[in-house]
């Protein structure tokens, strides 16, 4: 049964979804805005029999979830900006050997140790592999507590059919804002699909070995990209995710995820008010980047007003997929404030006259 | 009389190696480390019971030799990795192999706090003074003098720093239970070490805490020499910077003679 209506901030939702997810192994170092989640599964761990440590950095963090994974478990990690960029390294050994495992990022300001306001200027690093190699991680982007806790049990699924690294991105503000949340039911872990590639000891069978490095003569190393990149393809045509919202008649699209999707819900309304009208396209998924929808938009509603926490990331995605269809708005607030829905109603309004006051028009 | 009658098979493959030649170098300690891994495993019934996570170094393919479960860890993050697997499995075997490079130098913060959590994990380390997978650059157990291509001259302690003895420092912890330094450069020795490594592997079965086998390993290739006098290099001068013997023992196990 789905839990009664609970109210609890960002972080927690994330931790008791993992856990109700099936999630028995978290690995983590504390780092400023995502900690209410390793504290809140310290103790939930404890409840369900799991598995918390906190590691000595990320970087040990994320090799525990490799071990865990490898070894079956529902493995996961939580971080933020600076940490996710010490993971990385394990995140591509990860999608080499095609392990499963869910990748919290709560993002915050940068370049450096930047700052611990709400930012999504990770969104290259999320969307493009990360790490070294050739390889992809789906990347999940919350917009509320109630997503934040459904998509967290997507990221494992996904994980586990795909075998393969999944990160939820989430930012600092999220993280700490508390909504309402019904929990999906805890899932039954004795029926999940069984796993048999894992290493559990090779009694009753042949020793397995998983390894990333293929040196051989044979072209390995290039057939087995050529794998990787079969199951990115499926992946791109089965999970991309979106929303959209007044797209009947609107003159105007915005772009926006996450946080600055919300900001941009409250602008919308603003111009409502004054006429406009205006409809709201959240990509959910950020890899796959809903494409296919997007681009069908774009052919019948003239522009397309982009707006990030920073300082013009998803739009290349956007630009990629309308292209000269319509015309592209770009509005972005570096990490370290957080927009009011008047700035973004500016925004938008500029946008819709053209003038070029506020944001700038992305020529194509 | 018939030949299974007349002759009793005394010497075989341990069930735990597989029947592969090893890319290691001729005289190179590898090689009898991972006999020495396998028999062992044998003795105590293991190997079906084992998860093992080689290096990154020059026992990077392992998994070719070694007939149980193994997975690759990124350089250095072997103990993390294992860290991982030993706690899904907690009734199984776990047990990492790691140079001195993977070890002591980028993997130094996962060794201190695998072997510091206790960490039901038996490590073997093969300490061979040098980086051997990359061609001879210095290993933070180099010695003084000794020379490796990034130390042109030899080692020197105010440049490069001292040679670092981590299974020393790792005893210090109260996680670890057991810590011992053997050589692969006697036949003595080697015998030393197969003990050392059932007394590591029990303590871990008896669910005592971390343990560690530090292996003095010649590597006739870097260092540049026959393999006969890089056995004779491990006895005359390595011993000097990183004396044999139990380093720290709490298993309460009696020697058996
Ligand atoms: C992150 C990273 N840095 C560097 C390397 C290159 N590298 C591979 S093995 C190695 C050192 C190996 O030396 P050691 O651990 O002593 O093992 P040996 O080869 O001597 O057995 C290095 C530096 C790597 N693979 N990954
Ligand atoms: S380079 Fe050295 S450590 Fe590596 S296989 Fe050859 S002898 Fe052994």
């Amino acid at each position: 049964m789905p839990s009664e209506k609970m109210l609890l901030n960002g972080s927690h939702v994330v931790g008791e979804a993992a856990v109700r997810a099936g999630c028995r192994y978290y690995f983590g170092y504390p780092i400023t805005p995502q900690n209410e989640l390793p504290e809140y599964l310290s103790a939930r761990m404890q409840d369900v029999g799991g598995t918390f440590i906190q590691g000595e950095s990320e970087v040990a963090s994320i090799n525990m979830v490799l071990g865990a994974s490898v070894a079956g478990g529902r493995a996961m990690t939580s971080s933020s900006s600076p940490g996710i960029s010490l993971k990385q390294e394990g995140i591509s050994y990860m999608a080499g050997m095609e392990l499963p495992a869910v990748i919290v990022n709560m993002m915050r300001g940068g370049p450096g140790l930047g700052n611990i306001a709400p930012s999504a200027a990770d969104y290259f690093q999320a969307t493009r592999g990360g790490g070294h190699g050739d390889y992809r991680t789906p990347v999940l982007a919350p917009a509320g507590s109630q997503e934040l806790a459904e998509l967290t049990f997507l990221a494992f699924d996904l994980a586990d059919q795909y075998r393969n690294p999944v990160m939820l991105l989430g930012d600092g503000l999220m993280g700490q804002v508390m909504e309402p949340v019904v929990f999906p039911d805890f899932i039954d872990l004795e029926n999940l699909p069984k796993k048999d590639w894992i290493l559990d000891g090779c009694e009753g069978r042949e020793p397995r070995a998983l390894y990333s490095m293929l040196l051989g003569q044979q072209g390995e190393l290039y057939y087995h990209n050529l794998h990787l990149q079969e199951k990115y393809d499926q992946i791109t045509e089965n999970e991309i995710r979106w929303e959209t919202q007044g797209e009947d008649n609107a003159e105007m699209m915005v772009v926006a995820y996450g946080t600055a999707s919300r900001i941009a819900e409250s602008a919308i309304e603003e111009l409502k008010a004054e006429g406009f009208s205006i409809g709201l396209f959240r990509p959910i998924t950020l890899w796959p980047f809903p494409k296919p929808p997007l681009r069908k938009l774009a052919q019948s509603i003239p522009k397309v007003a982009v707006f990030e926490l920073c300082m013009g990331q998803m739009v290349e995605d956007v630009v990629l997929t309308v292209g000269e269809r319509a015309e592209i708005y770009f509005h972005g607030l570096p990490g370290g404030i957080i927009p009011t829905p008047a700035q973004v109603a500016d925004f938008l309004r500029s946008a819709l006259k053209g003038d070029g006051k506020v944001g700038r028009r992305i020529e194509v | 009389m018939s030949a299974e009658v007349a002759y009793e098979k005394i010497f075989e493959r341990p069930a735990s190696l597989k029947d592969a030649p090893t890319h290691y170098c001729p005289g190179c300690g590898h090689s009898i480390a991972h006999r020495l891994v396998a028999e062992v495993l044998d003795e105590l019934s293991l190997r079906e019971k084992t998860i093992g996570v080689p290096p990154v170094g020059c026992a990077v393919l392992a998994y070719n030799y070694f007939n149980f479960d193994m997975v690759e860890a990124p350089h250095g993050r072997a103990l993390a990795v294992a860290t991982g697997i030993r706690r899904v499995h907690p009734d199984k075997f776990v047990l990492t192999y790691q140079g001195d490079g993977d070890l002591a130098a980028i993997g130094t913060a996962e060794t201190i706090h695998a072997a510091n959590r206790g960490e039901r994990i038996s490590c073997i380390f093969i300490n061979n003074a040098i980086y051997g997978m990359t061609g001879g650059q210095m290993a933070p157990t180099t010695l003084l003098n000794q020379n490796a291509t990034t130390t042109p001259g030899g080692r020197n302690q105010r440049l490069h720093g001292n040679p670092i003895d981590i299974t020393r420092m790792l005893a210090v912890s109260d996680g670890v239970v057991f810590a011992e330094r053997c050589a692969l450069s006697s036949i003595k020795g080697i015998r030393r070490a197969k003990k050392a490594i059932k007394k590591a592997f029990q303590s871990q079965l008896d669910d005592m805490g971390f343990s560690i086998v530090e292996l003095l390993s010649p590597c006739p290739t870097n260092w540049k020499m026959s393999p006969k006098d890089a056995w004779a290099w491990v006895n005359d001068q390595m011993t000097q910077t990183y004396p044999l013997g139990v380093i720290k023992d709490t298993t309460g196990y009696e020697d058996k003679k």
